[in-house]
């Protein structure tokens, strides 16, 4: 009966963004890597908008291809409406996003994975976990089979003990047409886990055909469209535009009449969900006196009539959706292909990791994506490679490794995660990262480049461009700093500068709101030929000077607590003076530095300081052994 | 061990302020030597105490002649570059020391316990002694967080709480505008929004900080009134009192016909003595003016003590800064409380004693004021500052360095009212918009 058990150094449960990250991530740390996923045909499926970036989540995705991940590659592949958000505003809050044709995405990922080294993808689902020791070492599939690892990565997203909401219907489902994963739930239950339960929606599909596209406002991607992959020169297939439509008081009047069918409303659903992507009933409640709401109507693919409404996420009765729809411009003839949905699902509270994603109360198991208590592809996409990383690493017997929230926002996303825990699913925003001026997408490769290449998580090709790119920088800089001009040299070539007689550089003229790169060309001819990127990273880099001087020495001081390792057997209960309350919730978050401890809620200076005086203790204690 | 030198320079006056002999300010972090260049010009030997002219960097102006000690890592208290700055001037010339540091780059008050802090990073301190500073801080802690709210009551408190929830909705405005762009509920009138609302924020701090300052109420010493019935024994007190050896004595002659004024020191702290003469109703124009003037001096007391000799009339004032006081104890007892006699000398030790500790700890609640007020002076300052960028900024083309510079006014500011967090902007955020399309 039994089939030969198969034997990997990383095994990534679940073939969704997290997933896939994670198993290419592995893959190319040149660990022999699984993916099981339920259905292979499913990996790289968008279960909600199809649409790649945006702000804050544009900064992942470009972190995610600084370190040779896929998502940044898949999503110029099926870009099908390229826009810079933000463009008007500067460069640190530009945010780079795209409609994907969501066959053409999937695929994508697909092809990405079958091509990577070393990883091979198993149609299965995980059923339970083979522990030894406190550590994992296996893996047991519903079919029966088993599989040896020295590492694990669940990706499973909605799936554990997922239960979809429509109206008053409610069935067990990962996602709609999904099984839900209740075996592997229980698997972890059994670790004794913490674990919670979320929430999330999403509104009906449309069949396009039946939308009178001729009544709609149109909004249309960007002339030069900016992509997501340094390794992508082009925009791979043709463009579409997006239809705009809004909700009208009629519709509202409908939702409102059905609240009590809401299963949000109605006590049905228990999880909580986020506060930015409310369902429309929500918006309805909250803000009862909008008499519209703007919705986009984003076709999801380009030979796929279906469409995606964006902004009436809802759990209301099929023909409560269907009513409210109809009540809007353009919609009122519309077939509904698919009716929206809530879904709730366990998720485990990310306090119960280590900043490298591995849980604490099982070795060797590293849990990534919306089972976090995040959500959005970016996001799970980010957590999954740090992931697949790490489990790599611990496979080959190196010490993991952490992202902090100076370099990237994958480190704010993970640091705000494992010390505060998460009440709602968790979104980036860039307003969460207090340096956000050096966290720019347009830099995401100079920030964790290097990490890449010490890793050896990058391609060839990868590490080529990197390095050219780095080289070009270096040279525009020098280029720069080696040209100078006094105010009255500046003044003869029409260039106002503080009349106090020092000589400025090139880069310290750039930096001022006035001075363009094409003014420094007319003046320096020779400035040509820098590249266009490189010269806007360099203008970016001149104009932020200022704050980016300042937020140094913020760097600087986060740099110093986050260099004091707490140890890892320091018992925060034994410390006498801290008070049980306080070390209750650091035995919770057990933080690994004393900037992790200094940002635990309720922190006070004499803990802290309390805190410094155990881990000095314990490292002098360590030395004299 | 390495040690490290925080290139932020913390300071904070290291001893009771109160006694008008001496007081240290404390300094450390890598920019040390810097700031006593900008305070004194030459630093001094290490380790050598040595006298030096403080002056104002900024304006010039003379602050004090100081003995300033220059204690160079890492042989210092906390293992960083260090001075102290043995201050001889009065209250008022200590609070414009603190100021004209709060004032120099990099350089900020010193947080509860950031001294030991620093020290135990460096390795100057062991577990022991931690373990003991750990109820210090939690004290200073918590006497900083009582002594803020004390400065905040009241039309400041109440003003500078506000400013916390407006800056809060600049900046939700602000991060909506950033974050939330492509929402059709986000409008770019935002911006303007939220920059009206700074802009009003700092013209507020701007009066504030330019109202002038209370004048300090113990300056002149700590005021003790004795009051009571004619002959309950004031006079003879007060000479009594006026003759110990413990109090140091300077007869002032008494400005008025109805009040005499001595001033004592007592164990370092300035004390003002005054006698009146004689609270009592009367329709005599002449008494009733004395009486009058009794009544304000009473109104100005740090203490009352009502005298009263065996069988005089019980006291008429109320509240915790009466104390009773049973005189000629020697002709008998007058009530259950402290008595002297001026006769015997018996009792009035220890009432030296109890006015001495009584004066300690007004002298103490004053000097947290007077030191929460110099940090509050300077986190105003300094959001006022941010303030003034972000308005200076080009709101449209730069809305993230408006932002900055708006998170930045945030976190001075919240050094006064408790940090501001993103979780309290996103909820403001959320709340005021219909977000999620
Ligand atoms: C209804 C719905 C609405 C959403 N709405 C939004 C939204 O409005 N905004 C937003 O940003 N994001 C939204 N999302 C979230 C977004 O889709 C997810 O955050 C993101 O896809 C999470 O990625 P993931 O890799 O963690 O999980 P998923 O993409 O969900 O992938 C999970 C994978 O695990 C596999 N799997 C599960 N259990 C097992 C098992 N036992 N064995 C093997 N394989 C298993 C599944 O087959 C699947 O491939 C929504 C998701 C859903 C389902
Ligand atoms: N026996 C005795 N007589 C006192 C004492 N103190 C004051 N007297 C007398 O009480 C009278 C009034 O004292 P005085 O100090 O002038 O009272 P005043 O009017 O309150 O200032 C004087 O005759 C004092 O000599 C004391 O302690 N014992």
């Amino acid at each position: 009966m039994h089939s030969p058990s198969q034997s990997f150094d990383v095994i990534v449960v679940g073939g969704g963004h997290a997933g896939s990250e994670a198993a290419a991530a592995a893959a190319r740390m040149g660990a022999r890597t699984a993916l099981v996923t339920q259905r292979v045909d499913t990996i790289g499926v968008m279960s909600c908008n199809p649409a790649i970036g945006g702000l804050g989540k544009g900064h992942l995705v470009r972190e995610i291809d600084a370190l040779d991940g896929l998502m940044g590659r898949a999503a110029d592949a099926a870009g099908i409406q390229f826009r810079l958000l933000n463009r008007r505003k500067g460069p640190a809050v530009r945010g780079p996003r795209t409609q994907a044709d969501r066959k053409l995405y999937r695929q994508a990922i697909q092809k990405l994975l079958r091509e990577q080294d070393g990883l091979t993808l198993i149609e299965g689902e995980a059923d339970g976990l083979v522990v030894t020791n406190g550590r994992v070492t296996g893996l047991v599939l519903t079919d029966g089979r088993s599989l040896q690892t020295g590492a694990v990565v669940l990706t499973t997203g909605t799936f554990l003990n997922g239960l979809i909401h429509c109206g008053e219907h409610t069935e067990p489902a990962g996602r709609v047409g999904d099984r839900p994963s209740v075996g592997l739930a229980q698997s972890l239950h059994a670790l004794g886990l913490p674990m919670g339960r979320l929430k999330t929606g999403t509104p009906a599909r449309l069949d396009g055909r039946t939308i009178r596209w001729d009544q709609l406002e149109w909004q249309h991607g960007d002339e030069e469209p900016e992509l997501f992959s340094d390794l992508s020169t082009r925009v791979a297939v043709p463009q579409i535009a997006c239809g705009i439509t809004s909700t009208t008081p009629e519709a509202h009047d409908i939702i409102r009449a059905n609240l009590h069918r809401a299963p949000m409303y109605s006590g049905q659903i228990q999880g909580r969900g986020p506060r930015y992507c409310p369902s429309i009933e929500d918006k309805v409640v909250r803000f009862a006196d909008k008499t519209n709401h703007q919705i986009f109507l984003e076709p999801e693919g380009l030979d796929d009539p279906t469409v995606y409404p964006n902004g009436i996420s809802t759990s209301l009765p099929v023909d409560v959706q269907e009513a409210f729809i109809r009540a809007m411009p353009g919609l009122d003839q519309v077939r509904i292909v698919r009716p929206g949905y809530a879904i709730e699902y366990d998720y485990v509270d990310p306090r119960a990791l280590d900043p490298t994603l591995e849980l604490r109360a099982c070795r060797g198991l590293f849990l990534a994506g919306q089972i976090n208590g995040t959500t959005g592809y970016e996001e799970a996409g980010a957590q999954g490679l740090l992931a697949g990383l790490n489990a790599a690493r611990l496979a080959g017997g190196q010490e993991a490794i952490t992202i902090d929230r100076t370099k990237a926002y994958l480190g704010v996303m993970i640091d705000d995660l494992v010390t505060q825990g998460v009440t709602e699913p968790y979104r980036m925003f860039t307003s969460r990262s207090e340096y956000r001026l050096s966290l720019r997408s347009d830099n995401a490769d100079e920030r964790l480049g290097p990490l890449g290449e010490a890793l050896g998580c990058l391609s060839v090709e990868r590490r080529a461009h990197f390095k050219q790119k780095q080289a070009q920088l270096l040279q525009a800089q020098a280029l720069l700093n080696e040209r100078v001009l006094t105010p009255n040299e500046a003044a003869a070539r029409g260039l106002t500068l503080n009349q106090d007689g020092r000589r400025r550089t090139a880069f310290e003229i750039l930096s001022y709101p006035t001075v363009s790169w094409a003014d420094l060309i007319r003046i320096w001819p020779e400035l040509r030929s820098v590249p266009e990127r490189i010269a806007a990273r360099v203008e970016t880099d001149a104009k932020y000077a200022v704050y980016l001087e300042r937020q140094e020495r913020d760097i600087a001081a986060f740099k110093r607590d986050e260099d004091l390792a707490l140890p890892e057997s320091l018992s925060f209960k034994s410390i006498s003076g801290l008070s049980a309350e306080l070390a209750g919730k650091l035995e919770t978050v057990r933080p690994r530095t004393l900037g992790q401890a200094g940002r635990v809620e309720g922190m006070t200076p004499a803990a802290l300081t309390l805190l410094i005086a155990h881990a000095k203790a314990a490292s002098r204690a360590k030395v004299s052994v | 061990m390495t040690t490290t030198n925080d290139p932020e320079v913390i300071f904070a006056p290291a001893t009771g302020m109160g006694r008008a002999a001496v007081a240290i300010v404390r300094v450390s972090g890598a920019g040390t030597r810097g700031v006593l260049e900008a305070l004194c010009g030459r630093v001094p030997q290490p380790r050598r105490a040595s006298l030096r002219t403080l002056c104002d960097p900024a304006t010039g102006e003379d602050l004090d002649q100081a003995l300033v000690v220059w204690f160079p890592g890492p042989a210092s208290f906390t293992g960083e570059d260090m001075a102290e700055l043995q201050c001889h001037g009065g209250r008022g010339v200590i609070a414009s020391i603190l100021r004209v540091l709060a004032r120099l780059p990099h350089c900020r008050p010193a947080l509860a316990g950031e001294f030991t802090r620093r020290a135990l990073l460096n390795g100057r301190m062991t577990l022991d002694q931690v373990e003991g500073l750990a109820d210090l801080i939690d004290a200073e802690t918590e006497a900083q967080r009582r002594q803020a709210l004390r400065a905040l009551e009241g039309e400041t408190g109440k003003a500078v709480q506000q400013w916390r929830e407006d800056i809060i909705g600049a900046m939700a405005l602000m991060e909506a505008a950033i974050d939330f762009s492509d929402e059709s509920d986000v409008s770019e009138k935002v911006i303007a929004d939220g920059l009206r609302i700074a802009q009003s924020i700092r013209d507020q701090i701007e009066s504030e900080l330019s109202k002038p300052q209370r004048p300090e109420r113990l300056r002149e010493g700590y005021r003790i009134v004795l009051a009571g019935p004619p002959n309950a024994g004031k006079s003879t007190l007060l000479n009594a009192l006026a003759r110990r050896d413990a109090a140091i004595v300077s007869p002032i002659a008494g400005t008025t016909r109805d009040v005499i004024e001595v001033h004592l020191d007592l164990g370092g702290y300035p004390v003002l003595l005054i006698d009146t003469a004689g609270l009592r109703e009367s329709d005599d124009r002449v008494e009733q003016e004395g009486i009058r003037r009794t009544q304000a001096r009473i109104a100005e007391a740090d203490l009352v003590i009502w005298l009263q000799p065996p069988g005089g009339e019980a006291c008429p004032l109320d509240g915790p800064d009466v104390l009773v006081l049973g005189t000629k104890a020697d002709l008998g007892t007058s009530g259950s409380g402290l008595s002297v006699s001026a006769t015997t000398g018996v009792g009035i030790d220890r009432l030296l004693s109890l006015l001495q500790i009584r004066a300690e700890t007004a002298f103490a609640a004053g000097e947290g004021i007077l030191i929460t007020r110099e940090r509050h002076r300077a986190a105003l300052e300094d959001t006022l500052a941010c303030l003034d960028r972000a308005l200076a900024g080009d709101a449209e083309g730069a809305t993230e360095l408006v932002a900055e510079d708006l998170r930045l006014a945030a976190r001075a500011l919240g050094r006064i009212t408790g940090e501001v967090d993103v979780e309290d902007v996103l909820d403001r955020l959320f709340a005021g918009f219909c977000i999620g399309k």
